[in-house]
C-alpha cells in the first residue's frame, strides 16, 4: 500500500530540493510550449496542430522575424479547417508608435492601413520591416479561446521592429475572427518574399 | 545517511504535494515562464541583473512590482550592457507614448511623449514616468526583451507600465525600441533618474 504520510520531522518543506527528473506535469498560470517553428527562407509558418480546446488563451512569441525583401509587411491569417484555407472574416485596430534614428518624425497614429473591417486578407502585424541583416521584428500574439463555437475569436498584439527606413516602431494590433467555428490553423508570412529568418514559438496557458 | 531514493509504491504521484522549497529543475512540457531570478529594493541605488541573461532563452520578461522612489517625481529607468555590467551604454532608437487621467477629472489625455523617447542614445531609458513618492504611491510593469544573446540581430523589447505619477493622476505607458547592437546584451540595469530605489520587488524570467 503507498504511504499517505511521512514520519514527522522526515523531510523539511523549507528546504531547497533539486529535482534532476523532468518535471512533467501541468503549472497553473503557466505557459505551456506546444510548438517552435524557426524559418529557413520560409514561404510562411503555419501552425495547424494544437489549436484546440485544451486551452482558453494561447500565446504566439516572435523573436526575430526576418523578411527576405526589403520594406515588407509581416501578417497572419486563421483557418477554421485545419489549415486547408485561411480567409476567415477579421474586423480589426492597428496603431503604431515610431520614431526615427535620426530623432525626426516622433508619432502616436491609428493606421488606417493596416486595419481591416470584415475583411478575409490577411492582418498586418508588422508594417514595413526593413531587411537589411541586422533588422528584424519581435513581439506577441494572444489569441483567446480559439476553439469556441459561441464566440467570436478574439486576438492581440504587440511587437517592435526595425523599420526600412530606420525607424524603431511599435505596432499594436487587435481584433477578432468574426465566425463561431472553430479556429485550429494560424498562418503567418510577409507580404511579398520568404520569411529568411527567425522563430515562433506556440504556447498554451493553463489558467 | 540522506536518503536519495524511496521504495516503489511508497508515493501516490497522482496526490498532490505541497513543496514550500524551491524547484530548481527545468521544466520540460509544462510551465516555460521559468523564473530566473528576484531581486527586492532595499534603500537601492539601482538593482542590475548581470547573470542569467545568455542564450539560454530566447525572450526574457520582466517583472516590476511596487517600485517606490525615494524622491518625488522621478523617472524610472533602464539600461543594457555588454560587457556584463561593467557599463551600462547600449545606443538605443525608441518610442514613447502614454495615457493619463488625473483624480480631480480635468484631464484624460492619450500622446505621444517626445521628451520619453531616444534617438540612437547610450542614455538610460525611461520606462515608467515621473513616479511620486507619497507613502501609497509606485509604478508596476513589465518589460520583455527579445533575444538578447543575438550577434545577428538588435535587440528589441517592449514595456508597459502603470505609474501612480506625483500629481496624482494614473499613467499608463509604453516604451519600446530596440538596443541598436549585434553585440550580446548580458546585462540589465534599472535604477530611479534621481534618489534610491526605496522599495519594490523585480523578477526575470526566461521563457523556454
Amino acid at each position: 500500500m503507498a504511504l499517505s504520510r511521512l514520519k514527522a520531522d522526515s523531510l523539511n518543506l523549507a528546504d531547497n530540493f533539486t529535482f534532476t527528473g523532468d518535471v512533467t506535469g501541468e503549472a497553473v498560470g503557466a505557459l505551456n510550449l506546444l510548438q517552435t517553428q524557426t524559418a529557413s527562407s520560409s514561404a510562411s509558418i503555419s501552425f495547424t496542430t494544437g489549436i484546440d480546446s485544451t486551452y482558453d488563451e494561447y500565446w504566439f512569441i516572435f523573436n526575430n522575424i526576418h523578411p527576405a525583401t526589403n520594406d515588407t509587411y509581416f501578417k497572419f491569417q486563421g483557418s477554421t479547417n485545419g489549415g486547408s484555407s485561411y480567409g476567415v472574416t477579421i474586423t480589426t485596430t492597428n496603431f503604431i508608435a515610431e520614431h526615427s534614428e535620426a530623432g525626426t518624425s516622433p508619432a502616436l497614429s491609428y493606421n488606417a492601413g493596416d486595419d481591416l473591417a470584415q475583411s478575409t486578407d490577411f492582418q498586418t502585424l508588422c508594417r514595413r520591416v526593413g531587411g537589411e541583416n541586422d533588422e528584424s521584428c519581435s513581439g506577441i500574439l494572444k489569441l483567446y479561446n480559439p476553439s469556441s463555437t459561441t464566440y467570436v475569436k478574439h486576438f492581440i498584439s504587440d511587437f517592435n521592429l526595425y523599420q526600412s527606413q530606420n525607424f524603431s516602431l511599435r505596432s499594436l494590433t487587435a481584433g477578432y475572427f468574426n465566425t463561431t467555428s472553430a479556429i485550429n490553423g494560424i498562418n503567418f508570412k510577409f507580404s511579398s518574399g520568404n520569411i529568411d529568418d527567425g522563430t515562433i514559438q506556440m504556447f498554451g496557458v493553463t489558467q | 545517511m540522506a536518503l536519495t531514493t524511496f521504495n516503489p509504491r511508497s508515493f501516490d504521484l497522482s496526490d498532490t504535494y505541497a513543496f514550500t522549497g524551491t524547484v530548481s529543475g527545468t521544466n520540460v512540457g509544462g510551465g516555460s515562464l521559468v523564473k530566473i531570478s528576484e531581486q527586492t529594493a532595499s534603500a537601492s541605488s539601482s538593482i542590475s541583473f548581470t547573470s542569467g541573461i545568455d542564450s539560454t532563452y530566447r525572450t526574457y520578461y520582466f517583472k516590476f512590482i511596487n517600485m517606490h522612489p525615494s524622491n518625488d517625481g522621478v523617472l524610472f529607468q533602464m539600461n543594457g550592457s555588454t560587457d556584463g555590467g561593467s557599463n551600462y551604454n547600449t545606443t538605443k532608437t525608441t518610442t514613447c507614448f502614454q495615457a493619463f487621467h488625473n483624480e480631480a477629472d480635468t484631464q484624460a489625455v492619450l500622446q505621444y511623449a517626445t521628451g520619453g523617447d531616444l534617438a540612437q542614445s547610450t542614455a538610460y531609458q525611461l520606462i515608467s514616468t515621473e513616479i511620486g513618492n507619497d507613502n501609497d504611491q509606485s509604478t508596476s510593469g513589465e518589460l520583455w526583451l527579445f533575444n538578447p544573446s543575438s550577434t545577428t540581430y538588435v535587440k528589441h523589447f517592449m514595456s508597459r507600465f502603470q505609474c501612480y505619477y506625483f500629481n496624482d493622476n494614473s499613467t499608463d505607458i509604453y516604451i519600446a525600441g530596440y538596443l541598436n547592437t549585434t553585440s550580446s546584451v548580458n546585462a540589465i540595469d534599472f535604477k530611479f533618474s534621481g534618489g534610491n530605489i526605496d522599495e519594490g520587488t523585480i523578477t526575470m524570467y526566461g521563457i523556454a
